[in-house]
């Protein structure tokens, strides 16, 4: 292994391919910006490019920068003007933009690009080390976990149940999950819910409804409520990058904890980089003290870091079934996988011991790859940040073109902008009435998985029996409903301490 | 919008001029545009293939320049009704179509069928296979029908289609030519063929229904053994793996690829379209396109794609019946 690694260092660190490394990056990080083109449109698009470069180790390291620049840019429209453009950093939007609101825009930032920098980097060592042993791992989780897994992902949920809107929450959740139910599901060959709308037929759009949930309303609002345009703290502070030692101190064990939960979920093929979030999300939140637990959702910086350090890292941890068994975990790693095989490369047990210059190049490449973007986007903060000093005039228009080019640029289908405008209209009547939006966007996110995985571990098991056949599908389940209930048990008991003290007795 | 609107006027101009001036269009004369409808979004199966031909034919100097549209909607169905609305002004643009087409036409996902538009060539396809793990005890059809003799319900046979979908339908076909109750047989469906894969190698699924050339990269790989293809003849790019009907399961089958143009196209132009993808077969720049992709050149002009189509249609209405889909 060691000689390995050695080829791989002298393979990264050749000078054309530390230049695929900045180079994709940089291309990963700008296009990423751009809510609606996502890593798998931005690899699609750079894999001609690839292929015309020849040597397989160049070109793989080429697009895993993309592919690493590309998630780090999606959490810049998250952050910045709340528009999500991945499902992996819908959980970043909900601490980064509300401390963007509060005038901490560069903060955040950083915060997320020193998480995004630990999550990969201590994914790659993990990878380095592991990634044999790991792909046995992977390979224990059937449908009936998968399925189990998807439950424990929603109970991010509760994060935003905490508040005494449990109900509220509970209900926007469901929401989600029917709408993940329209049109052709994976399990029917027939469209459910299309009310014979061709157009529905595909169900709703990922990038639709989270430009609805989220960058729509947001822009409405501002529209509609002069004041909120202007950030509440003073215009210096949103350039202002510096993290307190407090700060520091309270995000290193999260960070720490992320980088490996989520490396470990994005090693499941198919669980990947979105569950990873919000389940860092969720697990963060949970262990977190009772006052900083009420911070989450409001701009905690540990809220923040969980999600972007777990999907980083779970993006690395999506290559060990790739590399190591030839399994694609996920739409951008099949699409890496096509690459692959055109640069006829095998991937697969036999990848290491055949060609391991490529296997170790790539390995140390994300690495290299994790130190570069970290470099090339601390400095460019401050500018990036100014967005949100433009008056609110120039600001809003700026926002809705993002949001509505953002649906229509994937499937140059104009009726998903008639289908973006209505959702986002109801969206703003829901957020007037105080319902949170994020639940729905989670049970849609998850539903459609939950379902297949749960019809899939019905049809082999020939009914409910895989709950008692399979340990490890009760274990995840029992954990989920631990996360749900506790804190709502919590903030119970401290309401019932709290009445008692107030009667006196 | 706009743009596409000029574009697309442009074109039916061209078009236009090219059918009024001259009327004898020479055999050899070359096309000067192609616009391709893509029912899909991009990156998928469709989009490759029609920028992989647009591309070859194109830098092979077939046709002057190629121009490309996602229209995704209604599983295809939106990209097809478009075309047939649309049908005099779009004599310049190919759409490019799979064995889909077939199974949702017949299934009622969209109103029209493959005869509602003018078929112009099937240019590639793909044969089916079934696969299993490389660990597994399974080595060849007869194995696989024997496990499921013993424990039809603890073997069950994934695939990355929808139930009543090809790798469905394929799963449903063999396993009929082998004498078995399709309608028995579990289909466990995945949305995807990474998930899929996992699923086989976990030990989910007993074997695998999906696509020779996918299964060539993996078996390639070291990760499956392919148990049976449904093509003719054993296949050059894996000449290892037998065939269905070497193992006394009579069924073929072939996922095809193809183009289709607007109803009435004129003659001269269906001619000028087939004549172009014909030349593009001997190219060096279709060689390239096609080794990149992995495809298989199987090529269907004209009436031969007509009658290859009824050919499948046929085939696969009468398994749908059998299995209640219909």
């Amino acid at each position: 292994m060691f000689e390995g690694i050695m080829i791989g260092l002298s393979s990264a660190f050749s000078l054309t391919n530390l230049m695929m490394v900045i180079g994709g990056c940089l291309i990963g990080t700008f296009i990423g910006m751009l809510p609606g083109l996502g890593p798998m449109s931005i690899i699609s698009i750079m894999i001609p490019v690839a292929i015309t470069i020849g040597d397989p180790s160049a070109a793989l390291i080429l697009l895993a920068g993309v592919y690493y620049g590309a998630i780090f840019g999606g959490s810049t429209s998250s952050i910045l003007i709340n528009a999500p453009g991945v499902a992996s950093t819908v959980a970043t939007s909900f601490d980064g933009y509300p401390l963007a609101r509060q005038g901490k825009a560069g903060k955040a930032l950083t915060v997320a690009a020193i998480s995004s920098f630990c999550g990969g980097s201590i994914g790659a060592v993990l990878l380095m080390i592991f990634a044999p042993a790991l792909a046995t791992v992977a390979l224990l989780f059937h449908s009936a976990e998968y399925f189990a897994l998807m439950v424990v992902g929603l109970s991010a949920i509760a994060a935003f149940a905490g508040t005494g809107q449990v109900v509220k929450a509970l209900l926007m959740t469901l929401l989600g999950l029917i709408m993940a139910t329209v049109g052709e599901g994976a399990l029917f060959n027939m469209p459910r819910f299309t009310m014979g709308i061709m157009d529905l037929q595909s169900g709703f759009g990922f990038i639709t409804l989270a430009m609805a949930m989220f960058a729509l309303p947001e822009a409405l609002y501002l529209v509609l409520d002069p004041s909120r345009s202007k950030t509440e703290g003073g215009s210096n502070e949103i350039k202002d990058l510096r993290i307190t030692r407090d700060e520091a101190r309270a995000i290193a064990p999260v960070i720490g904890r992320q980088s490996i939960q989520g490396f470990l979920i994005g090693v499941l093929p198919g669980a990947g980089a979105t569950i990873a979030s919000f389940l860092g999300y969720a697990v963060e939140r949970n262990i977190a003290p009772k006052e900083e637990q009420e911070q989450f959702g409001k701009g905690s910086v540990k809220g923040l870091a969980a999600p972007e350090s777990a999907n980083n890292a779970a993006c690395t941890g999506s290559f060990v079934p790739l590399l190591t068994l030839g399994i694609p975990g996920s739409g951008t790693t099949a699409i890496l996988l096509g690459a692959l095989i055109a640069l006829n490369v095998s991937p697969g047990p036999r990848l290491m011991i055949d060609e391991p210059q490529i296997f170790w190049a790539v390995i140390i490449s994300m690495y290299v790859g994790n130190l570069v973007l970290l470099v090339l986007n601390l400095p460019l903060i401050p500018y990036i940040a100014k967005v949100l000093a433009v008056p609110r005039n120039y600001l809003i228009p700026f926002i809705l073109f993002f949001t509505l080019m953002g649906a229509y640029i994937g499937q140059n289908n104009a009726t998903e902008l008639l289908i973006l405008v209505g959702l986002g209209i109801c969206a703003t009547l829901l957020r007037f009435a105080d319902y949170p939006l994020a639940p729905l966007l989670i049970g849609f996110i998850l539903g459609s998985m939950l379902e297949d995985n749960f019809a899939r571990a019905m049809q082999l098991y020939d009914g409910m029996g895989f709950l008692l056949d399979r340990p490890m599908t009760l274990a995840l389940l029992v954990l989920a409903a631990l996360l749900v209930l506790l804190p709502s048990y919590r903030a119970r008991r401290a309401r019932l301490r709290q009445v008692g003290v107030s009667d006196g007795d | 919008m706009t743009f596409t609107l000029t574009r697309r006027a442009l074109m039916a101009a061209a078009t236009a001029t090219l059918a009024l001036g001259t009327p004898a269009l020479a055999e050899d004369s070359k096309l000067d545009s192609i616009h391709f409808l893509i029912p899909g979004g991009a990156g998928g199966g469709w989009d490759g293939t029609a920028r992989g031909t647009g591309e070859a034919l194109t830098k092979a100097g077939l046709v002057g320049t190629a121009s490309f549209e996602n229209m995704s909607g209604g599983g295809g169905g939106k990209a097809i009704g478009y075309l047939i609305e649309n049908a005099d002004s779009n004599h310049g643009t190919l759409m490019v179509n799979s064995t889909p087409i077939v199974i949702r036409s017949l299934t009622g996902v969209f109103p029209h069928n493959f005869r509602d538009l003018t078929m112009v060539a099937g240019t590639i396809g793909d044969y089916a296979t079934f696969v299993v793990g490389k660990d597994s005890p399974i080595n060849s059809m007869a194995d696989l029908i024997a496990a499921y003799k013993t424990d039809p319900r603890g073997t069950a046979i994934g695939g990355g289609s929808v139930p009543g979908g090809m790798d469905h339908l394929v799963a449903a076909m063999v396993m009929k030519a082998a004498g078995e109750n399709p309608t028995q047989v579990k289909y466990i469906p995945y949305d995807a063929g990474g998930m899929a894969m996992a699923a086989l190698l976990s030990g989910e699924i007993a074997a695998l229904s999906t696509g020779f050339s996918e299964a060539v990269d993996l078996a390639n790989a070291g990760e499956v053994k392919i148990i049976g293809v449904t093509s003719d003849q054993r296949v050059p790019a894996y000449a290892d793996a037998m065939t269905m009907k070497e193992q006394g399961i009579d069924t073929t089958f072939v996922n095809w690829r193809g183009f289709f143009a607007a109803p009435g196209l004129p003659e001269e132009r269906k001619a000028a379209y087939q004549a172009a993808i014909a030349k593009m077969y001997d190219t060096p720049e279709w060689e390239e396109v096609r080794a990149r992709n992995g495809w298989v050149n199987i090529h269907n002009s004209g009436d031969d794609f007509e009658k290859f189509l009824e050919g499948q249609e046929e085939a696969i209405k009468s398994l749908m019946q059998e299995l209640g889909f219909l």
